[in-house]
């Protein structure tokens, strides 16, 4: 992997979030900047995909699971081709394609519907059952919240992977450590949720989720593992990069057209200082 | 289509599952593509042959329903045929929101299969009793919801929904009842059957599932007292055969719906809907009138839910009486 390369577009990945949140002026900033440094990996150093042909059967397929982190998606869509990112400037503007959690009929690129938390997690499991009844080659990557992680059919899902050794599919566990109503501690303590998900049988790793090459290497590794599904569990700073949210790590943020401003050009600095690494 | 009418009253000695079941075998053997999920009940449905015969696509889903509707819909996804089985309640009440979600919204067709609708489930009591079941499906956007009646309807109804593109569900009985048809009968989707019709009706019933035989019954009762009326097997609730519906309702003047099934939004309140825009005529219901389920044998509760032929004669001479 060409870590500047992945780095540079991470910090792409991170600006054009803050851009197509603020066309709307409001919404999920904290869970959405914390994955730029996952997508870019993904969509920069793993994925095979074809922005021309969005429902290519040999793509991998990527499930947001925690579906409120969409505008990642529509950022990270963008630069990749799917559309011109203009488009998604649309955000929640009656009609868009560019709603605030993932929904596959309506943005190409997205491959399942989420929103309703924990959902995914089993769509994207029947997907890589899907996949692997086909003969494919592909692989699945499913996006986990940590307070996602208190849905029980999160679990149910892992149950059934593993049951049914599906060696297809790699959930990552975005562990930013703070829910809608404050930090997860505080909600329903996970404890040691990378044991908890070992414990399930799957191969866990956990790893800092800002750090590419880090996260890279733990998607090769995750790969080389037969028989059993994958989990990488990202260590991870909600908000990460937006100003205004990552000191609060918020849920979602409505900001002030000035804090916008200084976030924003906070991005370009860091887009800036990546190409300048 | 063809009707060939038993309506004999007797049980047919097949189980009507296997009706489900060897079409589901025909299905899974010409088309690589249909898959079957369970929740732990293949021994109930007698679908374990199915795992024997195609392993990787009989999945096997445990007692985890709410993941196996997002399974589903996840195969749907990579443009399998899916049927996902479980009892009626959890196949309705225990995964909505998935089916809502990962299948129906997502335009991701699963077609659940709920058994034991309302109070055939008998002695597993008021916790496995659906009796709203339909009114949840009912509820969403373009579902197709079928109340099916017996062996040659199930078998139909099986057949037809592999190529249906929307989520469909199925309320059926798992084992013995009347045989109402000939297994050479021929139906459509979204048809009523009507089984009695003359030009002297004076009303019509229009039932579904285990009501049919009961209307069948009633039909005969009201004959003998010298009233003839018009009996309608609505086994589609969604979409409503409204043509049928309403040349029944301006030729005979009055209905009478019979359902297994809460009164308030199953197959009663989808028939008053289209009457009251399109052709208002006198409307009685028999069907379980806001009450949970409760254990005991069928008959039983068929007697004290009022789901019986003499519950449908009493509101056919009603809905009469006020026109």
């Amino acid at each position: 992997m060409d870590k500047k390369k992945i780095d540079i577009l991470a910090a792409k990945i991170r600006l054009e979030t803050l851009k197509v949140i603020h066309s709307r002026g409001f919404g999920h900033v904290g869970g959405s900047v914390d994955l730029a440094e996952l997508m870019a990996v993904l969509y920069g150093a793993e994925m095979r995909f074809d922005p021309k042909n969005p429902r290519w059967p040999d793509r991998d397929w990527l499930v947001l699971s925690k579906g409120h982190a969409g505008p990642v998606s529509y950022a990270t869509l963008g630069i990749m081709g799917y559309y011109p990112l203009a488009d998604a400037y649309t955000l929640n503007f009656p009609g868009t394609h560019f709603p605030s959690h993932t929904d596959r009929k309506l943005t190409p690129g997205v491959d399942l519907t989420t929103g309703s938390l924990g959902q995914g997690v089993s769509t994207a499991t029947g997907a890589a059952l899907g996949n692997r009844l086909d003969g494919r080659d592909n692989w699945v990557y499913c996006v986990i919240g940590d307070g996602e992680a208190d849905e029980g059919q999160v679990w149910e899902a892992f149950h059934f992977a593993c049951a049914h050794k599906l060696d297809n599919i790699i959930y990552f566990i975005d562990c930013n450590g703070y829910q809608l109503d404050g930090p997860t501690d505080a909600i329903l303590p996970h404890g040691n949720l990378t044991a908890k998900v070992k414990g399930f049988g799957l191969h866990v790793q956990e790893i800092d989720g800002h750090d590419t090459a880090a996260i890279y290497d733990a998607i090769e590794k995750a790969k080389a593992t037969k028989g059993v599904p994958s989990c990488i569990v990202l260590r991870t700073s909600k908000g990460r990069g937006a100003t205004f949210a990552e000191p609060k790590h918020d849920h979602s943020s409505q900001p002030k057209e000035e804090q916008w401003q200084e976030a924003l050009a906070a991005a370009e600095q860091a887009l800036r200082d990546a190409e300048n690494a | 289509m063809k009707l060939n009418l038993i309506a004999k009253h007797e049980n047919d000695p097949r189980a009507c599952r296997d009706g489900l079941v060897e079409e589901l075998k025909k299905l899974m053997a010409a088309d690589d593509s249909v898959v079957y999920v369970d929740c732990d009940l293949m021994s109930c449905l007698g679908t374990k042959s199915l795992r024997q015969l195609w392993p990787d696509r009989a999945i096997e889903a445990g007692i985890a329903e709410a993941n196996a509707a997002g399974i589903a819909a996840g195969l749907a996804a990579t443009g399998k045929k899916v049927y996902l089985h479980s009892f009626g309640t959890f196949a309705s009440r225990r995964i909505y929101d998935q089916i809502y979600m990962s299948a129906a919204y997502a335009d991701l067709p699963v077609h659940v299969l709920g058994s034991d609708a309302g109070v055939v489930a008998a002695f597993n009591g008021g916790t496995h009793m659906p009796l709203e079941d339909g009114a949840m499906y009912l509820s969403i956007p373009q579902a197709v919801v079928f109340d099916a009646c017996d062996y040659a309807q199930l078998a139909f109804v099986t057949r037809a929904q592999v190529d249906i593109p929307t989520v469909t569900y199925t309320r059926f009985v798992r084992k013995g009842v009347v045989q109402v048809y000939g297994d050479d009968t021929e139906f459509a989707v979204g048809k009523g059957v009507v089984l009695h019709e003359s030009d002297h009706d004076q009303a019509t019933i229009i039932t579904s599932g285990i009501m049919v035989d009961e209307s069948l019954k009633a039909y005969e009762a009201l004959l003998a007292q010298g009233i003839t009326v018009r009996v309608i097997d609505m086994f589609t609730w969604k979409p409503l055969d409204e043509d049928l519906l309403l040349k029944a309702a301006r030729e005979t003047g009055a209905i009478v719906t019979a359902e297994n099934h809460n009164l308030t939004c199953g197959l009663g309140s989808v028939v008053a809907n289209s009457l009251v825009r399109h052709c208002l005529v006198p409307q009685e219901f028999v069907g379980v009138d806001d009450r949970f389920g409760q254990v005991g044998p069928q008959a039983y509760l068929m007697d004290e839910y009022g789901l019986r032929s003499a519950n449908i004669v009493a509101a056919v001479q009603k809905a009469i009486s006020r026109k």
